[in-house]
């Protein structure tokens, strides 16, 4: 156990490597209780949602959730989160644990100097545990627990319902690993007995406890983005090679910067590396080209499924082709890597 | 946890096992422990030398990067090249086919501070 942002987290249970690897062929169940979950309600809920989210809340209907970074007037992304569309005057937003004070700091503060005086944002981090069941096999564990054929709950749609025939949740078919899953919110006092249920009916499945080890680890093979690492508040969504979440057909937060970036360029690209020699790339690490400085990893470590060093990294753009040559420096040697295509691990 | 009588230890978590003028260095059990999966290790090459209490390789876990602390001072005369290419042995026989590097000492005044197995046992329950 290690404390995260006043939180007791699990990093590992059996150890990351065997942990990635069910979830990869059986699947895996993670306490994720830490995230934060913020609502947002009232009358003019959709105009506010859409003026601090880059990405288009009305291209998706109630019932259904939704990527989004959030921006300052700057570009600089406040968080990335996950935003659940209730119906048209009322969202969740589920947010990072380390960012969910300043996101709510935040969201007050547009309010009320944008005048959305018909916004209610209420902080229900503490009325919210998650649990979150990830891996092929997650739809086996899940269909005799759910009040409804989990199919019918489709990619990033969600049901509010009963699990175990007594615990009211929202479950959504949405993940952070790369592997068909699902995401269960509910309240705290019911979350030991979910967790338990689950590991009971995940059992003739191969389900295992997953750390957070485990999570660090298959969602970079995913490439995707973890804030602190590839999203920080002096990090564009552009930067981050996350332009599809961003919809310049409506008014948002950042639009100027984040329009202009994506006409005429940034000076960092987000790329993927994979090692060509021995070594493991680490967040903080120099990237060289022919000796010369070209950019810092952002995320790096060993892949458990690829049994190779791989990392995220800022680079000039000039060097963000894949397959162009590059060198991490790694305590003082120029180890040779190769800029690679995201996903890292594809099935 | 294992913690063989016959070895030395160091509070950096290292054993030694004496044979003669030279000692082999590994790392112990409560360490491949706390590490969890060790995927990649760097080690010296044979006739580099090492300085007490200074970093002679480094050990990675998926999640972390960690110095190897040498308890002796002395020359490389053999490198376990065998755990660069399985790693994961480190976790599974830290006193046996993970043993890390020999190293031959100027003489037996290097080894007077280190631990006995049931002065280490105590420093890590001290520790926890």
């Amino acid at each position: 156990m290690v404390p995260f942002a006043g939180w007791e987290m699990p990093v590992q249970y059996s150890g990351v490597i065997e942990e990635h690897k069910a979830v990869r062929s059986a699947c895996g169940l993670f306490d994720v209780s830490h995230m934060g979950e913020i609502e947002v309600s009232g009358d003019s809920a959709i105009d506010f949602v859409q003026f601090i989210m880059t990405n288009d809340i009305e291209r998706i209907a109630d019932g259904q959730c939704q990527y989004t970074p959030l921006c300052r007037a700057d570009g600089g992304v406040v968080d990335d989160t996950i935003v659940y569309r209730f119906n048209i005057d009322r969202y969740l937003f589920v947010v990072n644990a380390s960012n969910k004070d300043k996101v709510f700091g935040w969201m007050l503060e547009v309010q009320a100097k944008e005048k959305f005086p018909d916004v209610t944002i209420e902080d229900l981090s503490a009325s919210y545990a998650q649990i979150a069941i990830q891996g092929p096999k997650s739809i086996d564990a899940m269909r005799p627990l759910l009040d409804i054929d989990p199919d019918d709950i489709r990619h990033f749609h969600f049901h509010i319902g009963l699990l175990a025939g007594e615990i009211e949740a929202i479950v959504s078919r949405t993940g952070y690993t790369g592997e068909d899953g699902f995401e269960v919110y509910l309240d705290p006092k019911d979350a030991p007995a979910l967790w338990k249920v689950l590991t009971d009916s995940g059992m003739p499945h191969g389900i295992r406890p997953a750390g957070l080890g485990a999570r660090d680890t298959l969602r970079l093979e995913m490439g995707y983005p973890l804030y602190g690492h590839e999203l920080a508040d002096d990090i564009t969504p552009i930067e981050a090679g996350l332009g599809k979440y961003v919809r310049f057909s409506k008014d948002f937060l950042g639009k100027e910067v984040l329009e202009r970036q994506s006409k005429e360029g940034t000076s960092k690209a987000l790329v993927g590396l994979r090692m060509c020699d021995a070594g493991i790339p680490r967040q903080g690490y120099e990237v060289q080209s022919g000796g010369k400085t070209i950019g810092q990893v952002a995320s790096g470590t060993m892949s458990p499924s690829l049994e190779v060093g791989v990392a995220t990294a800022f680079v000039k753009p000039e060097f963000k082709a894949a397959g162009t040559s590059v060198e991490v420096v790694i305590r003082g040697r120029a180890a040779k890597a190769e800029v690679a295509r995201l996903p890292f691990y594809r099935k | 946890m294992d913690f063989p009588k016959d070895l030395k230890y160091t509070k950096e978590h290292e054993w030694v096992r004496v044979e003669g003028k030279t000692v082999v260095v590994g790392i112990t059990d409560y360490a491949q422990d706390s590490l969890g999966d060790v995927v990649y290790v760097e080690l010296p090459q044979e006739g580099a030398s090492v300085t007490k209490h200074e970093p002679f390789g480094v050990v990675e876990s998926v999640k972390a990067v960690s110095d190897l602390y040498s308890p002796v001072s002395g020359s490389v005369t053999e490198v376990n090249d065998a755990i660069i290419d399985s790693p994961e042995a480190i976790n599974e026989d830290p006193y046996g086919d993970a043993w890390m590097i020999k190293v031959e000492i100027a003489g037996a005044s290097e080894l007077d501070d280190l631990l006995t197995a049931d002065e280490y046992q105590k420093f890590i329950e001290e520790e926890k």
